[in-house]
C-alpha cells in the first residue's frame, strides 16, 4: 500500500452535475433575518429554485426572481428602471435591510451593469443594495455564498483598533458574552486579554445553534469570536480592519477569504476546516497558535468525542467512498471519513483553491500516512461520464453524489449518499461529528437488511 | 422585467427534454450554463427515475462567451454518439444560447456529418413559448423528421392495420399521473377490441415512428401536448383524431362513443360488422366505475351545493370542473388555468359550469381569489394546496405543478372508468376532511391534543434552564425536541448541575449516543 504521496491533482472535462450557485439564496435568506434576495435573471433560473430548494418557496420566503424578458434581452426596457421598479416593490412589501441582487448568466451575457446600477438605487431607496455575481459561467452550488459573503464584507463597519476606548469596550463585551466562565477559564482569558489585542472574525453561513457551538469551542481556549460573517442580522456585520484575524469555516469561501485580506488589511488564519472531531481540533489548534494561546485539554476532548462515536465508526470503517463532488466540502469530508478509517477513491471537486485549502490539504495528507491509507485522487472538473465508468470498475461501497446519479446508481447497487444533505445538516464542530457520521452510514445501515437479496434493479445493461 | 415567486409552466427546454428523454435511445444535449442540468435531478427523484437521465449540457462558460462555443458542441455530440450510441441526438437551446445567437443549426449539420446517430436542434424559441407549449413542438418536430425521412426513402408502409387501432399521443415523463393514465387508456380501447398502436413519447422507439399513420386514428389524452403531432398527422396522412379527455364518467362515455364512429366509417367501408359500445358503455357506468353510484348515495348528497374552486392546466382543470358539476352537485365558485394559450379553449369548456373564470400565471391572484371565495374545497396544483394550507381549506391536487408525493407507487390513473374512481375518492376525501376538522373545531378540538404536549419528564422542578439554554431547543426540529431536553435533564441529573445553560445542552448532546 502506498502510504507517502503527495497530492496529486487531475481535471478532467467540467462536464459534472451540480446546483446552480443561485441557490444559495435558499440558506442565506433564511440566515440574514433581515435581507431580500432578488434573483435577476430568466424564467430557467427561477425554475431551477423553485424546483430545488422545493418546499421553502411556499414559506413566503425572502427571495424572488426579477425575470428578464425579452425587452429586457434586447435593451428596449431600460434596466434601471425596470430594477428600481421591482425594488421599490419589494422595499414596501417586505421593508428589508438591505437587497442583496444576485447577478446571473444571462446578466453576464447581456452585460447588465448590475455594480453600476446599485449605487443609484441604494440612493434613491434608502436601502443597502449588495451585488453579488453567483452564475453558473463561473461557479458551482456552494460558491455562490463565496461571491455574496465576498461582497458583503465591503459592507462591514471599520475596525478601528488605535481607538483605546473601544477597545476596552470590546472587552468588556467579550466578558459579557462569556456566560459560563469555569474558574480556569477567567484566570487564562484575564492573564491575556490585555496582552493579546486579539480580534478574531469567523466567516461563512452557519446556523445559529452551530455558530454558537463554535464560538463554544474556541471561548473553551480562551479565544472568543467577536464576529459573524454573515452575521444574524445584516445591520450587525463585524467590524473589519487592520488588526482584525478572520478565519474560515467552510472550504468554499475562497473569494471571501482575498477579500478582507487585500481589501480591509485583515489576516487570514489557514487553518483545516471544522468538520469532524479531528478537523475542529486542528481549526482551533492553528487559531490559537496565531495568537499563542496554549491550548488546554483538546486531545481528551477529541478522543472522547471519537469514543462517543464508535458505534458509528465500527459500520465504517474499511469500506471504501467514491465523491463525484459537486459542492466543495469534499477535501474536508474525505479527510474526517480517512480518519474513522474508510478508504476514499476518489475525490472529485468543481475546484480547488491550493492556497485557501492548503491546511485542509495537508492535514488529508498526514490522516492519510497515520491511518496508513493510500492518498486519493482528486479530480477538478470531473466527467460524470467516466466517472460512473469508474465506479463500476471500482465499486466502491458508498457514492457520495448528486440527486441526479442517486436513484440510478442504487438501481446499480451501488449505495449512495446524496450529498446536498452535507450542505444543509449540521455537519461543523464536534458536537455534530455525530450528525454528520449518522448522513454517511444512513445508506450503510440500510443495507444489511436489504430487501429480497435484490442486487440491480436496473434494466440499463451495465457496459464497463 | 418581472417581480416572480413562482411559476405554474416551466421554461420551454424542460418540455423539450421530458419529450426526448421519454423516447428511448434519445439523448439531449443542452447548450446551457453549469447547473441547469436541474432537470435530471427532477426526473431522477420525482419520478423516481432507475436509469441515467439521457441529458448532458453542453457547458457554456468564460470561453464560450469570449469565443463562441466552436467545436464544443460539436465534440460533445460526437462523444455522445460513441458513448451511448444513441438513435438520436436532440441539440436543446435554452435561455443562454438564444441570447448568445449561436448557430445550434450549423452546429447540427456539421456534427450529423460524423455521428452515426440522427442530430436535430430542437426548433423552440425560449422567449416566446413555456414548457407545454415547448413539448408538443418537439414531439411534433421529432415526429415529423421521422415520417417524411421514411417517405423520402419510400419505406413508409402506408396500409392500416388489418384490425382497428389506435395511437396514444402525449403520454410522458414527469407529466401528471401519466403513467397510469396510459395503462388505463390502453385497457379503455383493449377491451373493446381495439389495439394499441403505438404510445409516443413515453418508452416509444424511433424505428418505429414510420408506422404511425398505420393506425385507424389517433388519441390526445390530454390537451397541452400532443395536438399539434394529431393535427399533423391529419393533415398530412388523413388520419383523425380524439381531443377528448376521457376524464369522468360523461367524458369517458363521449370519448368511446367518438372511437365507436370513427372506426365505423372503416368498418362500413370493409364491410365489416359495425360496432357499438352502448351496453359496455353502460356497463362499465354502472358497476366498474363507483362514480356514477356514488353521486347518488347519500354521501354525494351531502356535498350538493358546497363550494369548490379549481385551478390548474387546461385539461385538468376543464375536466374537474365538469366533473364536479355534473356529476357531483357540486358548486364551483370560480375554475381557472396557467395555459394562458389555451384560453379561449378552456372559457368555451367551462361557460354555463362555473361562477367566474381566471387565467392567469400569477399565483398572487389565485391565492387572493381562493381567499376571498372562502370554498369548502379547493382542487389544484401543489402551489393551491399550500395557500389551501395556510388558510385551513382543504385540497385535493389534480394537476401539475406537482411534488414527488404526486408520483405515487400505486396505480392512480385519472382518466377512464378506474379515474373516475380514484376522482370521486380525492374529491370526496378532501371535502370530508374539512368537514371533520370543522367538526372537530366545533365540539372543542381532539382530547389527544392536551396529553401529547406535556413535557415527559416528571420532576423538572429540579432543574433550572437558563433563558439562552431554554430558547435553544428551538433549532432542534420539533418530532426530536422532547427527546433532547429530556436528555439533557437526564445528562445535568447525573453530573449533578443544578442549572441547564447552553454549554451544558451541547456537552449532553456530544455524550448521548443516540
Amino acid at each position: 500500500m502506498k502510504t507517502l504521496e503527495i497530492p496529486t491533482f487531475e481535471c478532467e472535462t467540467g462536464n459534472y452535475h451540480t446546483f446552480c450557485p443561485i441557490s444559495c439564496v435558499a440558506w442565506l435568506y433564511q440566515k440574514i433575518e433581515d435581507s431580500f434576495s432578488l434573483v435577476v435573471g430568466t424564467k430557467t433560473r427561477g425554475y431551477f429554485l423553485q424546483s430545488a430548494p422545493g418546499v421553502m418557496i411556499f414559506a413566503e420566503p425572502r427571495y424572488a426572481m426579477a425575470e428578464s424578458e425579452e425587452g429586457d434581452i434586447s435593451a428596449q426596457l431600460n434596466d434601471q428602471k425596470e430594477l428600481e421598479r421591482i425594488c421599490v416593490r419589494v422595499k414596501n412589501d417586505r421593508n428589508p435591510s438591505v437587497i442583496i441582487r444576485i447577478g446571473t448568466c444571462t446578466t453576464e451575457i447581456i452585460k447588465m451593469d448590475l455594480e453600476g446600477i446599485a449605487p443609484k438605487l441604494e440612493k434613491q431607496l434608502g436601502i443597502p443594495i449588495v451585488v453579488a455575481r453567483a452564475n453558473g459561467l463561473d461557479h458551482a452550488f456552494t460558491q455562490g455564498e463565496d461571491t455574496v459573503l465576498a461582497a458583503t464584507t465591503h459592507r462591514c463597519p471599520e475596525y478601528n483598533h488605535r481607538t483605546t476606548n473601544e477597545h476596552e469596550e470590546d472587552v468588556a463585551k467579550d466578558i459579557a458574552v462569556d456566560v459560563t466562565p469555569s474558574n480556569k477559564c477567567n484566570k487564562l482569558f484575564d492573564g491575556r486579554s490585555k496582552s493579546n489585542k486579539y480580534n478574531l472574525v469567523l466567516f461563512g453561513s452557519l446556523p445559529s445553534s452551530v455558530a454558537s457551538q463554535l464560538n463554544l469551542e474556541s471561548r473553551r481556549q480562551s479565544v472568543s469570536v467577536s464576529g459573524w460573517l454573515p452575521s444574524q442580522k445584516y445591520t450587525e456585520l463585524p467590524a473589519l480592519g487592520e488588526g482584525v484575524y478572520v478565519c474560515g469555516v467552510n472550504p468554499f469561501l475562497s473569494r471571501t477569504a482575498t477579500t478582507p485580506m487585500r481589501r480591509r488589511k485583515c489576516r487570514l488564519i489557514g487553518a483545516p476546516f471544522p468538520i469532524g472531531p479531528d478537523g475542529t481540533r486542528a481549526w482551533i489548534e492553528k487559531i490559537c497558535s496565531v495568537f499563542g494561546v496554549k491550548t488546554d485539554g483538546l486531545e481528551e476532548r477529541e478522543n472522547q468525542i471519537w469514543k462517543n462515536l464508535s458505534d458509528y465508526l465500527e459500520i465504517v470503517t474499511g469500506k471504501s467512498v467514491f465523491f463525484m463532488g459537486d459542492n466543495l466540502l469534499e477535501i474536508s469530508l474525505a479527510r474526517f471519513l480517512i480518519r474513522c478509517g474508510m478508504v476514499v477513491y476518489e475525490v472529485g471537486i468543481p475546484y480547488m483553491d491550493r492556497r485557501y485549502q492548503a491546511a485542509e490539504l495537508l492535514l488529508l495528507q498526514h490522516t492519510c500516512e497515520e491511518m496508513k491509507k493510500p492518498m486519493p485522487r482528486i479530480v477538478e472538473k470531473p466527467d460524470n461520464y467516466s466517472q460512473v465508468q469508474r465506479m463500476h470498475e471500482l465499486q466502491p461501497d458508498l457514492a457520495i453524489t448528486g440527486m441526479a446519479h442517486a436513484n440510478p446508481l442504487e438501481a446499480r447497487d451501488i449505495d449512495t449518499k446524496w450529498s446536498v444533505e452535507f450542505t444543509f445538516a449540521q455537519i461543523h464542530g464536534s458536537t455534530n461529528a455525530r450528525d454528520a457520521l449518522e448522513l454517511v452510514t444512513r445508506p450503510l445501515r440500510r443495507r444489511s437488511d436489504s430487501i429480497l437479496g435484490c442486487r440491480s434493479l436496473s434494466r440499463q445493461a451495465v457496459n464497463v | 422585467m418581472k417581480l416572480a415567486y413562482w411559476m405554474y409552466a416551466g421554461p420551454a427546454h424542460i418540455g423539450t427534454l421530458r419529450v426526448a428523454s421519454s423516447f428511448r435511445n434519445v439523448h439531449a444535449i443542452m447548450h446551457a450554463p453549469l447547473g441547469d442540468d436541474y432537470f435530471n435531478v427532477m426526473r431522477s427523484t420525482s419520478e423516481r427515475e432507475r436509469d441515467f437521465t439521457p441529458v448532458t449540457a453542453s457547458v457554456v462558460d468564460r470561453h464560450v462567451l469570449a469565443r463562441g462555443s466552436q467545436e464544443k458542441v460539436i465534440n460533445n455530440i460526437s462523444r455522445k454518439d460513441e458513448e451511448q450510441h444513441p438513435d438520436l441526438i436532440v441539440s436543446t437551446p435554452t435561455c443562454t444560447s438564444s441570447i448568445l445567437q449561436e448557430d445550434l443549426q450549423n452546429f447540427v449539420d456539421r456534427a450529423s456529418l460524423s455521428s452515426e446517430s440522427d442530430v436535430i436542434p430542437a426548433d423552440v424559441n425560449y422567449h416566446r413559448v413555456n414548457e407545454p407549449q415547448a413539448a408538443d413542438r418537439t414531439l411534433e418536430q421529432i415526429t415529423r423528421f421521422y415520417l417524411d425521412r421514411a417517405l423520402k426513402r419510400s419505406s413508409l408502409d402506408r396500409s392500416v392495420t388489418n384490425s382497428p387501432s389506435a395511437n396514444i399521443i402525449g403520454i410522458f415523463t414527469l407529466g401528471f399521473h401519466n403513467q397510469h393514465d396510459c395503462r388505463e387508456l390502453k385497457r379503455l380501447p383493449g377491451e373493446s377490441g381495439i389495439l394499441v398502436n403505438q404510445v409516443i413519447p413515453e418508452g416509444g422507439s424511433l424505428k418505429y415512428l414510420k408506422d404511425l399513420p398505420r393506425a385507424w386514428f389517433n388519441t390526445v389524452p390530454y390537451r397541452e401536448v400532443g395536438l399539434m403531432t394529431a393535427t399533423f398527422l391529419e393533415k398530412e396522412y388523413g388520419m383523425p383524431y380524439i381531443s377528448i379527455t376521457p376524464m369522468g364518467i360523461s367524458n369517458t362515455a363521449d370519448f368511446i362513443a367518438q372511437i365507436e364512429k370513427l372506426v365505423n366509417v372503416w368498418s362500413s367501408a370493409l364491410s365489416e360488422k359495425r360496432l357499438n359500445y352502448e351496453s359496455y358503455v353502460d356497463n362499465q357506468t354502472k358497476f366498474v366505475s363507483q362514480a356514477a353510484w356514488f353521486s347518488k348515495s347519500i354521501d354525494c348528497q351531502n356535498l350538493a351545493g358546497k363550494e369548490a374552486v379549481i385551478f390548474g392546466d387546461a385539461t385538468h382543470a376543464a375536466s374537474i370542473t365538469k366533473i364536479l358539476v355534473k356529476e357531483m352537485g357540486i358548486r364551483v365558485s370560480c375554475s381557472g388555468t396557467y395555459c394562458k394559450h389555451d384560453a379561449e379553449r378552456f372559457n368555451e369548456q367551462v361557460q354555463g359550469l362555473c361562477d367566474e373564470v381566471i387565467v392567469t400565471e400569477d399565483h398572487t391572484e389565485v391565492g387572493d381569489t381562493i381567499a376571498r371565495i372562502e370554498p369548502s374545497a379547493i382542487f389544484g396544483t401543489q402551489m393551491e394546496r399550500h395557500i389551501g394550507k395556510r388558510i385551513d381549506i382543504p385540497c385535493g391536487v389534480i394537476s401539475s405543478p406537482v411534488h414527488i408525493q404526486n408520483f405515487p407507487p400505486g396505480y392512480r390513473p385519472f382518466l377512464g372508468y378506474e379515474g373516475t374512481n380514484q376522482i370521486a375518492d380525492l374529491i370526496y376525501n378532501s371535502f370530508n376532511l374539512g368537514m371533520e376538522d370543522h367538526l372537530l373545531d366545533v365540539s372543542g378540538g381532539h382530547d389527544t391534543k392536551g396529553v401529547s404536549t406535556k413535557s415527559l419528564s416528571t420532576d423538572r422542578r429540579d432543574i433550572n434552564w437558563t433563558p439562552e439554554a431554554e430558547s435553544e431547543p428551538k433549532g432542534i426540529p420539533g418530532f426530536v425536541r422532547g427527546r433532547a431536553r429530556k436528555n439533557t435533564e437526564i445528562f445535568a441529573k447525573r453530573n449533578n448541575i443544578s442549572e441547564i445553560t447552553i454549554d451544558v445542552m451541547y456537552a449532553a448532546r456530544e455524550k448521548s449516543s443516540s
